[in-house]
């Protein structure tokens, strides 16, 4: 019997990677047809525009990577572009100069850094909330949805504007922008990482207010429903103290936001990309948008090939975070 | 028809009425603008006053007249790719539902792939691949905005449709001999238009916030004026450390409003599938007023009968 149990499971969570690399197959081959199909040719306007400002072998270097005035058929470009790709091999970026490879290495971690601590924290206290709000329904507190429904309208980057505004212009309370003191090393000494914490706190409280709002909606809603719940009724007969019956409670009601993590990576990254803009933040998305602005290509691909595989893993590992907390998804195909 | 009322909370009301108010600007909006958007020959930097009632830019634009003829192509944009996206969600949604099989399979597979690809990186890859004439057309960026947004609408439809194939009513109308395509718009498409309703004003919602996201990146046509690069140049211009309160918070007010207006009335609609968040929507007064108890007890659905039920009931 349990054999099968573990077997079920293993089934669905095969499902779920071979969706996942699926996913990540359709975006590299994206990546691949986009340029070669778009209206318009943009990479030849680009060549065209890039004449005589970089050196020739870089023009080559693109030429080849977009398939430009090569006579090969599009499988034999495409097998090309997949052995460069197991190579780590993303281009070279134009405005830069150097391997996208590289470049990317040396932002990410701070995109990474501030989001994940972004959406933990925000994820974590917007979950508490909600089962208070949840627990308390119909009371005076309700009166939080409406004012919790606006935050989550405010867009990421107009909530960050406004914090620089009260903050760090008014008030001089945080820094303006950037990651860092300019005037320390970049290393492992207490200042730097003092002032690194110091000049992460500002983006990461505009992250958190826009996105707490949306988990504690979702999870006072759930509470709401799975507190008229028969075993819960139950828990309150046995004569259990309350804090025991919400922990009860708050506990299968979470289900559905851990669903729903998965689902709101992505969003999460795209807003999170905008705070970058306004704090002037190093990262992957200040690196995006002006890719886009400088029409790099090879760096625009780049990043977009590395923001939706770490997604995808996010995505993976908010599964199996719901495969853990949830019995049932184990025994789910057992009749 | 009864059980077609949306419930009459205040909440959905509130957001009927900002939401109105809202649909009559993007109506009238270019036309009671008071002056030229892109006149810049007012004084710069400008308080709030009677003749300037946002102030003015940095630049001598007038911030009232740039709110209001930018309301009118961010609705459009909005609107155009909340109704593609749900449009595109209800075809391969009820389609994958009711079908299944092999169809199911790779409908599903699809509105996957588009779930789990963050949606703004690849709006911003597909947008920068467009002619710069594209960029600005809002149709083209509207078509571009459905194309990334109709995945979850798909996949709850399509959840809503397998749980409604194979009920009884469903099952007569096969057996009668009606056709697969007036089973799934006739009898199983008005059973799910509350989901409908709700994905189509999530998917405008998410639309708004795309579509000025991407201009306040300056990735639109800059010189089109919609709330996102009325943003987008106070942010070149850093009002922020200029503390130009002026001009930054109308256009993000009135971008968080119409979210705040359409959440609301999703809120109705959620009360509406899910009767049991409806009573907790009654504020104090009104459950006094129904003899309801103050505060919820636990384990217990409070429930309001109507006079009408309840005259129902006892006949």
């Amino acid at each position: 019997m349990r054999r099968q149990w573990a077997g079920s499971g293993m089934r669905t969570a095969l499902r779920r990677l071979s969706i996942y690399l699926f996913t990540a197959w359709a975006t590299i081959t994206a990546n691949f047809i986009l340029p070669r199909l778009m209206p318009g040719n943009p990479i030849e306007q680009l060549i065209g525009k890039l004449q005589g400002r970089v050196t020739p072998e870089m023009i080559a270097a693109i030429k080849a990577q977009f398939g430009q005035g090569l006579n090969e058929p599009m499988w034999v470009q495409y097998g090309h572009y997949w052995g460069q790709l197991f190579h780590g091999d993303l281009g070279i970026s134009i405005t830069l100069s150097a391997p996208v490879s590289q470049v990317l290495s040396s932002q990410m971690w701070w995109t990474i850094g501030l989001i994940g601590t972004a959406a933990v924290v925000s994820f974590i206290i917007g979950t508490a909330l909600g089962v208070l709000f949840g627990w308390t329904r119909g009371s005076r507190a309700d009166s939080i949805i409406p004012v919790a429904t606006f935050l989550q309208s405010v867009p990421y980057y107009f909530l960050g504007t406004i914090l620089i505004m009260l903050f760090a212009g008014t008030l001089h309370l945080f820094p303006i922008m950037g990651a860092y003191d300019s005037s320390l090393n970049p290393g492992w000494s207490w200042a730097y990482i003092a002032s690194v914490l110091r000049y992460a706190e500002l983006p990461l409280t505009s992250i958190v207010l826009s996105s707490l709002a949306g988990w504690m909606l979702g999870m006072r809603n759930m509470m709401v429903t799975t507190v008229s719940e028969d075993f819960v009724l139950m828990a309150v007969a046995k004569g259990l103290p309350r804090r025991r019956v919400m922990w009860h409670a708050a506990r299968n009601a979470v289900l559905p936001s851990v669903a729903n993590l998965a689902l709101t990576i992505g969003l999460l990254v795209s807003g999170s990309l905008l705070v970058e803009q306004i704090f002037n933040y190093p990262g992957v998305g200040n690196l995006l948008v002006s890719a886009v602005g400088n029409e790099d290509y090879p760096l625009l691909q780049g990043i977009f090939l590395m923001i939706t595989f770490t997604v995808l893993g996010a995505n993976l590992l908010a599964d199996i975070l719901y495969y853990v907390l949830d019995p049932r998804t184990r025994t789910a195909s057992v009749n | 028809m009864r059980s077609m009322r949306v419930p009459r909370s205040p909440k959905v009301l509130v957001g009927l009425c900002i939401l109105g108010i809202f649909i009559l600007l993007t109506l009238i909006g270019p036309w009671i603008a008071p002056y030229d958007p892109n006149d810049t020959s007012f004084v710069p930097n400008l308080r709030p006053s009677w003749q300037h009632l946002f102030g003015t830019t940095t630049l001598g634009q007038d911030v009232v007249s740039q709110l209001l003829v930018g309301c009118r192509v961010t609705m459009v944009v909005g609107f155009i790719a909340g109704s593609l996206a749900t449009i595109i969600s209800l075809v391969v949604g009820l389609t994958a539902g009711y079908i299944g099989g092999r169809t199911d399979e790779g409908l599903s597979l699809l509105s996957n792939v588009f779930l789990a690809i963050p949606g703004l990186p690849l709006l911003i890859v597909i947008n920068s691949y467009l002619p710069a004439g594209e960029q600005a057309n809002p149709l083209v960026v509207g078509l571009v905005i459905a194309l990334t947004g109709w995945a979850w609408g798909a996949r709850v439809l399509r959840a809503q449709t397998m749980s409604l194939r194979d009920r009884d009513f469903v099952e007569a109308a096969r057996i009668i001999g009606e056709s697969r395509w007036r089973i799934m718009l006739g009898e199983i498409g008005p059973n799910l238009l509350p989901i409908i309703a709700a994905s189509f004003l999530f998917t405008i919602l998410y639309s708004v916030g795309v579509y000025t996201t991407l201009a306040f990146l300056g990735l639109t046509n800059v010189s089109t004026w919609n709330w996102g690069t009325m943003l987008y140049w106070a942010q070149t211009n850093n009002a922020a450390l200029a503390n130009e309160w002026w001009w930054l918070a109308p256009p993000g007010i009135a971008i968080a409003l119409v979210g705040t207006s359409l959440a609301l009335i999703n809120f109705g609609i959620d009360e509406f599938i899910n009767p049991r968040l409806r009573a907790a929507g009654l504020t104090a007064r009104q459950r006094r007023r129904v003899g309801m108890a103050r505060r919820p007890r636990l384990g217990f659905t409070p429930v309001h009968r109507s006079e009408e039920i309840k005259k129902e009931a006892s006949s």
